[in-house]
């Protein structure tokens, strides 16, 4: 038990960085989700197959390749080439692969909307940007929270991907432990931290349903 | 308040209206009828820009939505300008169209908030004005979910009402109603006609068009076959196609 309670300050360094990744990478890949999203279903064909092509490019692609290719092999691309520091090159990585999916939830959530929801908005002289806001993404957000529950979770466990920038974040540090301590126990406490980080998750996923469940489509 | 002239549209190779023309009076209540597929909706709908035409000329209260140059080429007026247009037309659908994230009142208030950039005080006793006219007062918290089809559509109306439009379009508002429920909305609809408001109503309620239009159209495959007053279309109706639809309503 003391073993255990030894291992809780270094895991929970860790963790401190898989939160870290975690968070920045919503707050950017969110918004960027949500304007690839409108790029996508714009009519504007030659900026739809351009958003498509770059959502194939970052789903079919492994998110590790993408990491090291931003860390390693960025700084030799002429023009955009630039050197970022470990963490920053995960972030960017992570926010450009995440975007991805869930401008792909997005889209179908906005595509998922009647027709007849922009055209009772339209009588009554609301502009797109302003049927958008008011209309369509208030209900789009109702339909997509099972999806970004499962999305979410998911960029929870992706973090531990960022050890191959040897950052150490929970799995990682972990890791260092059972292979100085001889024990598999640090896995088993790593696994304990990433379910209270899901489940927490959950808990709240499942909050903002209960929420939205006041009205029906 | 609305002339149309010689309105043409085609949906790929199908020509849903071939030529249809319609002058609207202030206080006109105008039932349009015919059989399904005959282009009734689609004209309504091409009157609020809902539909773009191919050809033809509408023009709102005097001012140009749209207009065909001599070389046979459709120009709409700006965006902006549509959209100021078309306010003044007020319309319901068939299948009520109402927010279902928002309740009866946020339905009600959101236009004239968004729209209008009035402020929640400023609009709020016409809304409860408005919610109590068609008989839903109580019903201001509720979501549209949680309402009979009749009461949603009443919402609708008074919706479309707030802001303030000069002409309601009606598409088949009754429609898709149990029949129970078609009474209510047809009473709020004929209240409306009695205060005197501008409405064009595509409907297969005949006894809606005998009793409150005072003129009916016909339309049938695209044309505009028959346009009289109500009761000389009900008892002396000109065109045989006229004459066998309303024979088979019966």
């Amino acid at each position: 038990m003391d073993y255990v309670l030894s291992l809780l300050g270094p895991l929970w360094q860790g963790t401190t960085v898989t939160l870290k990744l975690f968070f920045i990478t919503l707050a950017l890949s969110v918004p960027l989700g949500l304007v690839l999203a409108l790029l996508r279903i714009s009519r504007l064909r030659s900026i739809s197959t351009a958003v498509n092509g770059y959502i194939w490019l970052m789903r079919g692609t492994p998110l590790m390749l993408q990491m090291l290719f931003i860390y390693f092999a960025l700084p030799f691309v002429p023009v955009v080439g630039i050197k970022l520091p470990d963490f920053p090159a995960a972030v960017v990585a992570f926010a450009l692969n995440y975007a991805a999916y869930f401008a792909e939830i997005f889209r179908a959530g906005i595509q998922s909307i009647n027709k007849g929801q922009y055209e009772g908005a339209r009588v009554l002289g609301l502009t797109y940007a302003q049927t958008m806001r008011r209309i369509v993404l208030p209900q789009v957000i109702k339909r997509i929270l099972p999806p970004m529950s499962n999305e979410t979770i998911t960029l929870v466990k992706d973090t531990s991907l960022i050890y191959v920038l040897a950052l150490n974040d929970l799995l990682r540090v972990a890791r260092g432990i059972v292979q100085r301590d001889f024990t598999t126990t640090p896995f088993i406490v790593a696994a304990a931290f990433y379910l209270i980080m899901t489940l927490v998750l959950t808990w709240i996923f499942q909050r903002m349903e209960k929420r939205y469940a006041r009205y029906d489509d | 308040m609305i002339s149309a002239r010689d309105l043409h549209k085609r949906f790929g190779h199908v020509e849903v209206l071939k030529g249809v023309s319609l002058d609207m009076g202030k206080g006109d209540v105008i039932a349009v009828i015919g059989p399904s597929g005959s282009g009734k909706s689609t004209f309504l709908r091409c009157l609020n820009h809902l539909e773009t035409i191919d050809r033809g000329r509408i023009d709102i209260e005097g001012e140009t939505l749209v207009d065909t140059d001599a070389q046979g080429h459709c120009r709409y007026v700006g965006d902006a300008d549509i959209r100021r247009i078309c306010r003044k037309m007020g319309m319901v659908f068939q299948q009520f169209n109402l927010f279902p994230h928002m309740t009866v009142l946020q339905n009600v208030i959101e236009a004239p908030i968004t729209v209008k950039r009035l402020r929640r005080e400023q609009i709020l006793p016409t809304a409860e004005r408005l919610l109590a006219k068609v008989g839903l007062a109580e019903k201001h918290a509720s979501y549209p979910s949680q309402l009979s089809g009749g009461q949603k559509q009443r919402v609708a109306i008074a919706r479309a009402l707030a802001m303030e439009p000069d002409i309601m379009l009606f598409d088949e508002p009754t429609s898709a109603l149990d029949p129970e429920l078609t009474g209510e909305v047809l009473r709020t609809m004929r209240q409306l006609a009695e205060e005197h408001m501008t409405m064009l109503v595509v409907t297969h309620e005949m006894n809606f068009a005998r009793e409150v239009a005072n003129r009916v159209i016909f339309m049938d495959q695209g044309e505009l076959i028959e346009d009289a007053p109500a009761g000389e279309f009900f008892a002396n109706p000109c065109h045989p196609r006229t004459r066998a639809f309303l024979q088979s309503m019966l």
